[in-house]
């Protein structure tokens, strides 16, 4: 086949979401094309400039009736996506309030209420009461020991985008997975932080990368006000999603939705 | 700190010898806890060194897999079986002679630095429990007289030998065949109750290979193609679909990985066809291998087992010397073909999950084992990026026998979907525990009474990760159109009690979820904590709907086949056994939450303010006086 014969849209793949047709070009995860139409699907573990991982499954859709994470699933030509039905939206509240029963978020004492992507997401799918699950209240270990930087890894949700970007950002390799399953943490690259080449210029140290308040940088809490935090402004998603999407962006839980 | 300098010299060595490559790390870290006693922070940050890596990536691999330690390990390893089979069989007395015995508690090591102890799921001996891991060998149809044996003959003597079976004399018999073979040498059985036509039966030797290889390698992919083989694994994907997409993606090399990390609690049958069969199965690695174009093999073998590698290492050699392995393989067998194939053996290190296709690969690359995201699949994209064949043991050796007799023979036994036969893995209630060779579609119900139990209740058909069915379900056919199974098949009788095994099997997945995904990780520990609820008396009828939603949600989002399944012990019990669940659970007419226990809540509250309640102690003025 020569170039010439290629027609303009044969780059380019038709899908809907929740019923709208939208097109995207060939080749891009679910999340990414979704991104593009400027339909928000909520995440976690991704960031922009990180390499999807699929650990949180926040962004869980479904592809043709298939529950997938849209990060990491390649979109189908003609794929028909469910982002915002009922089912999927209970397996989202429930993946968010699994992370928040698995560690210790006390919203109202931690710095990094107001942008933190954990409590706006809840926030986001309507989260905001007590939930059905326990509380596991773990009791893991805190790494004071760098001069410009602490790890409370009892608020870590395990997204691993410290780990990613480190590696793959900073060229450092500070962060690691350690342990399995429930026990499953974020080692550091020494015995303790202050042992490795972190540094609090790092990418991996910066505001962008830890979604919640397991990286602190010390000296710099709660700099700014109520009312003026990063999520006051807007919901979380807001910067993807179409100023006239046709979805309101957060909706008053109904408990009866959860049946 | 700077490691001492014996440490280092000990890393070095065991690094140089796998070419300081880091995708051996799982080798690596094999020898040097072998010789260190354990993997610690210094030993990690020389491994790290050696090999190119960081430190905390070699604490992330050392610490994924259960049989690696970072803190000192005694110089006998004991890891008792505690899978819910070894508990009916009596392992917590065996677990009490043991800590009564050495003075120590599971998860410690004794002060003279003899003994360690832990338990451990499954480890393949479900037909002879109770059984326990002294670092490789394996005792089974252990008493607690045994056990004080056992711990001052290995007091004395310190010496492993001295307990390993003997034909004369000796704490234990070996096992029959080639369990009596010098390199094993264990006191293991096979239990073969019935051998079937195809896998436990005789067969010409190469002639599977030598016919293969008078056929082009697309020939032999369409052939196992029409035989309607699939994989034995449990997932039951068709085996020459596989080879054919490995076969079509183009790349230098290819692989052929033979899973033989037989972890599904109460399956064992693998051991048995790697203990009599390994030729057979080594042929069927060396047919796959022809018909994708594969120049390398890996036999995953799982920890449990590394009793039988120095055996299995032994039929490598030995096929080498005959030339059925290395260049010239078509040479031997009287055939054309001109490529080389070679296999190592990859010992895993006590993880359940490295049964998955993608987590098995990631294992083999020296990494945690983790499932990897899909697509690529394996066989476009696996083993170091290229294009690799993962088969069951099971299904490998199938292979040489359909090349052996024929499609039309192969096909002529089983049913229409699900050609050849099944081994089964029996365990439990039954008078004849062991291994059953059937073809595929036969009911529960003829497996149970070949097995001699009378008088089974309810048969856990697959595993942890397959279905607990009922009495009303024995008519059902064990293949793939009805109940498909990966081989275990236990079955219990009305004296156990159904949700100590649901219970058991969720502390099961919990411990072996790799903790990648957060529904899998944490949905588990839920699903337990809601089980545990109402086994405790305070579940209300609105629980069964927590935990089917809970399940759902865990089943629909989880990553990889683990997660899938995990929920199921809960969700078929509930299904086959309501009324179990119904007995336990009652409406509360006071409208308090049952989980609720407010004497609990408050014991914390009573020693932090130092008194009692004044609204719930009824004693309270008198108890002020004593205080």
């Amino acid at each position: 086949m020569t170039k010439n014969s290629v027609a303009p849209d044969q780059d380019t793949l038709q899908f809907t979401v929740d019923g709208e047709v939208f097109s995207a070009k060939k080749g891009l995860s679910i999340m990414d094309a979704c991104d593009a139409a400027g339909v928000y699907v909520p995440r976690l573990c991704d960031s922009d400039g990180l390499v999807p991982q699929g650990s949180c499954r926040v962004c869980s859709v479904k592809q043709n009736g298939r529950t997938v994470a849209a990060c990491t699933q390649p979109l189908e030509d003609g794929a028909v996506i469910e982002n915002e039905s009922l089912e999927i939206k209970n397996y989202r509240r429930d993946l968010v309030r699994m992370l928040f029963h698995e560690g210790n978020h006390l919203c109202p004492i931690c710095e990094a209420s107001g942008r933190c992507e954990l409590q706006a997401m809840a926030y986001r799918l309507g989260i905001s009461q007590a939930t059905k699950y326990p509380y596991l209240q773990p009791v893991r270990p805190v790494d004071a020991s760098h001069p410009d930087i602490a790890l409370d890894n009892n608020r870590c949700i395990l997204c691993g985008r410290c780990i990613r970007a480190s590696r793959d950002v900073d060229g450092k390799n500070v962060f690691e997975y350690v342990g399995r399953g429930i026990h499953k943490r974020i080692g550091v690259n020494a015995d303790c932080l202050a042992n490795t080449d972190a540094s609090i210029d790092d990418y991996a140290m910066s505001l962008d990368v830890c979604p919640v308040g397991c990286i602190i940088r010390k000296g710099e809490g709660f700099f700014a006000p109520i009312g003026e935090r990063q999520f006051d402004h807007g919901p979380i998603g807001s910067e993807i999603q179409h100023p006239d999407s046709r979805l309101i962006p957060v909706k008053q839980y109904d408990p009866r939705e959860d049946s | 700190m700077e490691p001492s300098t014996y440490t280092q010299g000990i890393v070095q060595e065991a690094c140089r010898r796998f070419g300081n490559d880091a995708h051996r790390m799982m080798d690596i870290l094999w020898e040097v806890q072998d010789r260190l006693g354990c993997i610690d922070g210094q030993a990690m940050e020389c491994i790290a060194a050696e090999t190119g890596s960081y430190r905390v990536e070699v604490e992330g691999v050392v610490t994924f897999y259960a049989f690696f330690a970072t803190t000192p390990q005694g110089q006998f390893i004991i890891r008792i079986c505690e899978d819910i089979i070894d508990r009916h069989a009596g392992v917590e007395e065996i677990r009490a002679a043991f800590e009564k015995t050495l003075g120590i508690a599971v998860g410690q090591t004794t002060n003279d630095g003899l003994f360690s102890l832990h338990l451990t799921p499954c480890i393949g001996m479900c037909d002879q429990a109770p059984a326990v891991l002294i670092n490789d060998l394996v005792v089974t149809g252990l008493t607690p007289g045994k056990v004080s044996k056992i711990v001052s003959t290995l007091k004395k003597s310190r010496n492993l030998n001295d307990i390993k079976p003997q034909s004369k004399g000796g704490l234990f018999k070996p096992g029959e065949g080639n369990n009596q073979h010098p390199l094993i040498r264990s006191m293991v059985k096979n239990n073969i109750r019935l051998a079937g036509e195809i896998l436990l039966n005789t067969y010409s030797p190469e002639a599977g290979l030598a016919g293969a290889l008078q056929q082009t390698p697309a020939e032999v992919v369409e052939m196992i193609l029409a035989s309607g083989l699939r994989g034995r694994g449990g997932a039951g994907f068709s085996t020459g679909r596989k080879w054919q997409m490995a076969a079509a993606t183009e790349a230098e090399e290819r692989y052929v990985i033979c899973n033989a990390d037989e972890g599904e609690p109460g399956t064992f049958k693998d051991r048995v066809l790697l203990t009599e069969k390994a030729d057979l199965l080594f042929e069927g690695m060396t047919i796959a291998a022809y018909a994708v174009g594969a120049r390398h093999g890996i036999l995953y073998l799982r920890g449990e087992y590394r009793y039988l590698r120095p055996y299995l290492e032994h039929c490598l050699e030995e096929r080498r010397k005959k030339g059925l392995l290395g260049a010239n393989i078509g040479k031997t067998v009287g055939g054309q073909y001109d490529g080389e194939f070679d296999i190592r053996i990859q010992i895993g290190a006590g993880a359940y999950i490295c049964g998955e296709e993608s987590s098995l690969i990631s294992s083999c690359e020296g990494r945690r084992g983790e499932p990897k995201n899909r697509p690529p699949y394996p066989v476009q994209s696996g083993y170091l990026g290229y294009p690799t064949v993962v088969n069951n043991v099971e299904t490998l050796c199938n292979v040489p026998r359909i090349l052996e007799k024929g499609i039309s023979w192969f096909r002529s036994i089983g049913t229409s979907e699900s050609a050849g036969t099944k081994l089964h893995s029996v365990s439990g209630d039954c008078s004849r525990p062991g291994i059953y060779e059937l073809p595929m579609g036969c009911t529960v119900q003829e497996l149970l009474d070949l097995a001699g139990a009378k008088d089974s209740a309810c048969v856990q058909v697959g595993g942890a990760s397959g279905d607990m069915i009922g009495r009303t379900e024995f008519g059902r056919r064990l293949c793939f159109e009805d109940l498909p199974t990966a081989g275990a098949f236990m079955s219990f009788t009305q004296t156990r009690n159904i949700l100590e095994i649901v219970d058991y099997y969720m502390h099961f997945f919990i411990e072996e979820s790799c903790g990648y995904c957060t529904p899998c990780r944490v949905g588990n520990v839920f699903m337990k904590k809601g089980l545990e609820k109402i086994i405790q008396g305070q579940g209300e009828p609105s629980d069964l709907e927590y935990l089917k939603d809970l399940g759902k949600t865990i089943i629909e989002t989880s990553r990889c086949g683990l997660g899938h399944t995990s929920p199921k012990p809960i969700l078929t019990s509930m299904k086959h056994f309501p009324l179990v669940y119904a007995a336990l659970l009652k409406e509360r007419p006071d409208g308090l939450q049952a989980g609720f226990n407010i004497q609990h809540a408050l014991d914390e509250s009573r020693i932090i303010a130092k008194r009692r309640s004044l609204i719930y102690d009824p004693d309270y003025s008198k108890s002020e006086k004593a205080d």
